[in-house]
């Protein structure tokens, strides 16, 4: 019998036992202290914000008395942290000490794949990417080069490409994460939910949690509101099969069979309208399509989807009963990454369809309106204009993909017989597409199709084993880019400069995409002199200065327009074609979709499988920090929940390591650890995404852990705007490894 | 003076910057640590409860590394913080051996290290590390021989426990439930 308490030291080296030998104590230094750092008193400090996450906390890098990084803390004045930063930020400083990094551009010898590569000079590596980019254009046209790209340097290479006379720029965070939340918001409200999201966790009385694992997923802002929220009294309702961080927090948790979430919000609409528990007012005076809505779920009883999500009817009432008190400070969180089973916009409109009864938008405690500064661009001339784009590929397809599809794209570089080629060229910053897009053997294939891959990152992840030309890239710490303008309560602004110098021969990306420009006769679309200039002229506009920034990190101005929430009997004009708040998606119906969201079945795990499902620990950001020596320190690989029902019948012990294969017969390539544990259901397992590094250059990480990703071959397609849905996935126990495809 | 600190439970998510920022304030080497974080789950599905504790030296009153160090090198200073000094220590373990919170460790450098409370960071009007970066803002910290200090505030207010009380260490970590 697994025992029924479980006790995890979560972080920390097993302490004391160890006995010292030799003359090693007369080293002992002469402080009480120890190397603390202490002399270090008249320290500098330059301001930066963190790049280890797409949050973007603002902060300040100390220096010891080496003149090297000591320590990044967190900038008081900045929303976005307030002064806290969380793990992977403070842990930022192993991104810069990681002895693995990339450290010289690096032009590929053989087979691509092939992991031979030799040192190049930047004027070789540059040059040669500019031919790979001229020859494309020339036979294929230069919309056939894509940027796949995740944080800062997608700017550069964006206006690069754009330049270029390609619009096929594509971040995964679209069609591999937020895009479904993103098309339902704006098909509701007319307006996303941004990022950092506009929840206004603070004041909230009442916060519902769909699958979202805030605490586990360091969006620094949310946790610390979460926090106060839970200081000032407010409910927290957490709807997860697995017994979360915050499920623990909440006053209640709903067990949810996976997949049936859909369900659960159908009828939470249901009761809220049967009871007249729905803000009347808000529903007349602001929303679209109230009475289809009713008349839609009027069935959809909680005794319905009690028989689909095993939560109790009079617990579905319950929870409502709290939501409605709670209204309108009432958040049903949109969550972030929401590419799940492929009706994902549905089940976000559904998301977003409850908010608007509950009248949460625009009101405290719900959904505040955030405002953002707006910097001016250096003057160019404008782009060329293409003459095709990612959607080409797609004719008739996704109508409501709002940004490119990273997925897309790399499915239109496979050419097929009713489709050539569409993708020649693949530039990837930032982003371990190996790692990041599902079905891997797809990946593969998309990238032995193309006749240049260009890597820019600051590691060697796995997809730079396939470039032709790797590019390494300075870390955040030791670069200046451009000028952070997120919107929130107040608009801001934030600096990130250098600390220190680029380590070994690496550059900003900034600079590269300016290199590259002169090479690809564009170079009057980066007419700046020096980065620093151009950030200089900018802030200069917006009345700040390089040397104001240098010297605050962070600048908070006055709100310009509007309330941070509706006042009374304000008139409200919404982005819709009603100009109303959409419970009927008119938007949804021209384009061929149900208005108001559906529940559909989703496939169960077949006898012996398991449905995988994977998240995210709080001190890693995807697989770009699995690496990081101050990180690694904390959880150097991830293990996978097994409810003790499942483990015993199995004869799984804890720790022991097991390797999966999923329905398609894809084995994990390593071992992974057994979590027995009650906190998952028994249908389902779950680990932490972006382990199983394949990469033996990543030396800390490499056959650490599973991926999730290899097992995740089986992609359930959003027809509303093609993201990717995930968690259709089913996996089953080996107790030794299963002899592999070869991934080349 | 009484410096303590205490923990709540109710807020920890357990993401471990506190080790984090422990470990780059004080230059504690890679591998080591002077705070970890303790995750406890209790029940059956779904039936759960966790407690998750930032946990670290106990600062204890009556401190059994103290009494047993053979040299002085661990001594109380400011506030009762309990404080090893590293040009005394000849790193025998036996302080290790005596710690029933397994808070303390052999430094590489030949002696044995633990939490300071950040006594440097204290002097200076500041907060400890870890206190200052939590982003759930789940640590207290202060001296309870004032009444108007943070954490005699919260301690007046809250629930709380110490872990192994049945040692007689007097701990000065107190965890809010």
């Amino acid at each position: 019998m697994a025992s029924r308490r479980d006790f995890i030291k979560i972080s920390g080296i097993s302490l004391g036992g160890m006995m010292l030998v030799g003359n090693a104590a007369y080293q002992a230094v002469a402080q009480t202290f120890g190397k603390s750092g202490l002399g270090a008193a008249a320290l500098n400090r330059t301001p930066t914000y963190c790049e280890v996450c797409f949050w973007k906390c603002a902060g300040w890098v100390y220096k010891n008395d080496a003149n090297d990084i000591w320590k990044i803390i967190g900038n008081n004045e900045d929303l976005n942290c307030n002064g806290r930063f969380c793990p992977r930020g403070t842990g930022g400083v192993g991104m810069y000490y990681d002895q693995d990094r990339l450290k010289t551009p690096l032009i590929r010898e053989g087979k691509r794949g092939s992991q031979f590569f030799r040192e190049a000079t930047w004027d070789e590596a540059l040059d040669k990417i500019a031919e790979g980019m001229k020859s494309i254009a020339e036979k294929h046209g230069p919309e056939c080069v894509a940027l796949f790209t995740h944080g800062s340097g997608g700017t550069y290479f964006g206006e690069l490409l754009k330049a270029f006379g390609s619009p096929n720029i594509a971040a995964p965070s679209y069609a591999q994460c937020r895009g479904p939340r993103e098309v339902a918001f704006f098909a509701t409200y007319g307006e996303g939910v941004e990022s950092p999201e506009i929840t206004d966790i603070r004041d909230t009385r009442c916060l519902v949690l769909i699958g979202s694992h805030i605490g586990e997923n360091m969006h620094n802002g949310q946790v610390q509101e979460m926090s106060d929220a839970i200081d000032k009294g407010a409910s927290i309702i957490t709807v997860d099969p697995r017994y979360s961080t915050a499920a623990s927090k909440s006053k209640f948790w709903l067990p949810i069979k996976p997949a049936t979430d859909l369900a659960l919000l159908l009828a939470w609409i249901h009761v809220i309208i049967e009871e007249g528990w729905y803000d009347k007012d808000y529903v007349e005076k602001y929303t679209f399509g109230f009475d289809q809505l009713r008349a839609h779920v009027k069935f959809m009883t909680p005794e319905w989807a009690y028989g689909i999500t095993t939560i109790e009817p009079h617990l579905i009432r319950e929870t409502a009963r709290e939501m409605a008190n709670a209204a309108p400070a009432i958040i049903v969180h949109p969550g972030r990454h929401v590419t799940w089973y492929g009706d994902d916009s549905q089940r976000i409109r559904a998301v977003a369809i409850l908010n608007a009864i509950l009248g949460s938008w625009g009101r405290r405690g719900g959904f505040f309106r955030p405002e953002k500064v707006s910097l001016p661009t250096y003057p160019h001339p404008p782009y060329p204009k293409p003459t095709k784009t990612w959607r080409d590929a797609f004719p008739g397809q996704f109508p409501l993909a709002g940004l490119a599809l990273a997925s897309g794209i790399c499915d239109a570089s496979i050419p097929t017989a009713s489709r050539d080629c569409s993708f020649k060229g693949w530039i990837v910053n930032g982003t371990n597409l190996i790692e990041t897009l599902p079905n891997q053997k797809n990946t593969l294939e998309a990238i032995q199709n193309l006749e240049l891959l260009v890597v820019i990152d600051t590691m060697p992840m796995e997809i730079t084993g396939w470039a032709d030309i790797i590019l390494p890239e300075c870390t955040y710490l030791e670069r200046y880019d451009t000028i952070r303008t997120g919107p929130h309560r107040e608009p801001q602004i934030a600096l990130r400069m250098p600390a220190v110098e680029p380590r070994y021969n690496t550059k900003p990306a900034s600079w590269m995409a300016k290199e590259l420009s002169k090479r690809l006769g564009l170079e009057e679309y980066f007419a700046w002199e020096t980065f620093e200039g151009l950030l200089d002229w900018q802030l200069k506009q917006v009345g700040s200065s390089l040397e104001e920034m240098q010297r605050i990190g962070v600048k908070t101005y006055p709100r310009s327009y509007d309330d941070l929430y509706f006042s009374d009997n304000e008139e409200v004009s919404f982005n819709t074609i009603t100009g109303k708040i959409e419970l009927y998606s008119n938007e949804f119906a021209n384009a061929g979709f149900d208005p108001i969201p559906k529940y559909t079945p989703h496939e169960e795990p077949p006898p012996g499988f398991y449905r995988l499902n994977y998240g995210r620990g709080p001190a890693h950001t995807f697989s770009r920090t699995s690496n990081n020596p101050n990180l690694t320190d904390i959880m150097d690989e991830n293990v996978l929940w097994i409810n003790p029902k499942v483990a015993k019948e199995w004869g799984i012990g804890a720790g022991q390591n097991i390797w999966l294969k999923n329905q398609d017969g894809i084995t994990s390539q390593f071992p992974i650890k057994a979590r027995i544990t009650e906190r998952i259901r028994w249908d389902s397992v779950f680990m932490v995404h972006g382990f199983g590094h394949d990469d033996k250059r990543l030396t800390r990480c490499y056959g650490k852990g599973a991926s999730d990703t290899t097992l995740i071959s089986r992609v359930h397609i959003d027809p509303v705007m093609g993201g990717t849905g995930m968690r259709g996935n089913f996996v089953t126990f080996l107790f030794e490894p299963e002899k592999m495809e070869q991934k080349s | 003076m009484r410096y303590a600190m205490a923990v709540d439970t109710k807020k920890c998510v357990g993401c471990s910057d506190c080790v984090v920022a422990c470990q780059t304030e004080n230059n504690v080497p890679i591998g080591y640590c002077r705070d970890w974080v303790v995750e406890v789950t209790d029940g059956t599905y779904p039936q759960l409860e966790i407690e998750i504790r930032s946990e670290r030296c106990n600062h204890c009153a009556n401190a059994p590394c103290v009494r047993c160090c053979p040299t002085g090198a661990s001594h109380y200073n400011e506030g009762g913080t309990v404080l090893v000094k590293a040009n005394k220590c000849i790193g025998c373990g036996a302080c290790i051996a005596s710690c029933p919170y397994d808070a303390r460790y052999p430094h590489p450098d030949g002696y044995v290290d633990k939490c300071t409370f950040c006594l440097h960071r204290v002097k200076k009007g500041l907060q400890p590390a870890c206190v200052a970066v939590c982003p759930t803002k789940c640590m207290y910290f202060g001296d309870l021989d004032d009444p108007k200090s943070e954490v005699s505030t919260i301690l007046k207010k809250r629930k709380y426990k110490t872990l192994i009380p049945e040692a007689g260490t007097d701990p000065q970590l107190y965890f809010l439930i």
